[in-house]
């Protein structure tokens, strides 16, 4: 495991922070974090980031999804023939993604039907195949639950941070609860499609900047 | 709705990769080279309608009589990956060339969400089957030529100074959103 650059690894202090679980966790949750390290699932990082009760419910399914199809696969490695292991993920991941919807629908109608193709659309996010290609494979259970839980609460804070700024600007509430005053209007260019692309942009140079300066 | 205004709308104002955000992997990753992006541009527009059809004639003559609408997801992404190694084997026998061509696209559209993207939307809106062939084939075009600007837009960059900080997909990003911002302009014509 690399030790990556501006990672503060305590040398004194609670042992957790120096395990490999660790490691690879703070990884998928910031060095290759999969919005602005990898530039993964942009799809619904742009779409449901119009207001954070979409964006949340959007983050805890990818993270349900993610987990259990990492699990899954890390369990049966070593039974899921080569050849044929993508079309094992699709038919796993395919299953868990009708569960959730299933649930989604029971559950949260209303953001179900806001959330419209996105959630069956995780099937097809890069994400959940990515992690499964490259970490469940040929890892063990342990680690890989770490992986997938780094990479979905780091898909999660990124959608989380632009989801609150789009609604903040756009809408002028959080939750729906309105926080700026009734006599100023929002700015609803950040609640249209072509606002998604502007805050993406704009999250990944402010994201970049950072990095930048704590590897210096 | 009238299937010449499906069309338009899928091509210009409810543009699959700038309003509803489908396909936007290849779209930040191919689109620096002019060539590759027209490829692969082709190959979503062929996959996109032969598929938004044949997973409308499965869901409404074979999944709704059994009343098996819950396995739909599985059974949409089952038939698009067939269907892609169908249309590859097609190419391969008849038309080497353009098998050659299209190299590593065919097979990595199968999970370009995209494809399955325009499966779901015809059937979340309950289009007839002509409205679906119009729209995917309309959503096809409107990829290609979202990815085609795009692809011209970034080679202007060379030319240009943004901040390093953007790097490639953050440039991407902004450069997409003020094209995003000129299609939205036709809104007011029609819209899905």
């Amino acid at each position: 495991m690399k030790e990556a650059a501006g990672l503060k690894v305590p040398q004194k202090g609670y042992r957790l922070f120096k395990t490999k679980n660790w490691t690879v966790f703070v990884e998928g949750l910031w060095h290759n974090n999969p919005i602005f390290g990898m530039i993964l699932g942009l799809c619904s990082a742009l779409a449901v980031t119009n207001l954070m009760a979409n964006a949340l419910v959007m983050s805890l399914a990818v993270i349900v999804i993610l987990v259990v199809n990492s699990t899954i696969i890390s369990i049966l490695k070593s039974v899921i023939p080569e050849r044929v292991r993508m079309i094992a993920y699709m038919l796993i991941v395919s299953t868990l993604v009708i569960t959730v919807d299933l649930m989604l629908k029971i559950f949260v109608p209303d953001i179900s039907r806001a959330l419209g193709p996105y959630v069956a659309l995780i099937i097809t996010n890069c994400i959940i195949m990515g992690r499964a290609e490259a970490f469940a494979i040929n890892n063990p259970v342990g680690l890989t639950v770490s992986d997938a839980l780094g990479a979905g609460m780091g898909y999660g804070f990124s959608l989380m941070t632009i989801a609150f700024f789009r609604e903040l600007t756009g809408f002028g509430s959080l939750f729906g609860f309105r926080v700026i005053p009734e006599s100023m209007t929002p700015a609803a260019l950040f609640s249209i499609p072509p606002g998604a692309f502007f805050a993406l942009g704009t999250f990944i140079l402010i994201i970049n900047a950072i990095r930048r300066r704590r590897a210096q | 709705m009238n299937l010449a205004l499906i069309l338009f709308a899928s091509i210009i104002t409810s543009n699959i990769a700038l309003t509803y955000f489908l396909g936007m992997c290849p779209f930040v990753s191919i689109s620096k080279n002019i060539r590759v992006a027209s490829g692969m541009g082709i190959a979503v527009t062929i996959v996109m309608t032969v598929t938004a059809s044949a997973n409308w004639l499965i869901l409404n003559k074979v999944l709704i009589p059994m009343g098996l609408q819950y396995l739909q997801f599985l059974v949409f992404i089952i038939t698009i990956a067939t269907l892609v190694q169908i249309i590859e084997i097609f190419l391969d026998r008849f038309s080497p060339a353009l098998y050659h061509a299209f190299g590593i696209f065919l097979p990595l559209i199968t999970v370009n969400c995209a494809i399955l993207g325009v499966s779901l939307f015809a059937m979340l809106r309950v289009y007839t089957f002509w409205q679906t062939v119009a729209f995917a084939f309309g959503s096809g075009i409107g990829w290609f030529l979202a990815i085609i600007a795009i692809g011209g837009l970034r080679k202007k960059l060379m030319f240009a100074d943004p901040p390093e900080n953007f790097g490639a997909a953050g440039i991407t990003a902004i450069l997409a959103g003020i094209m995003a911002l000129a299609f939205i302009g036709f809104t007011g014509i029609a819209s899905l």
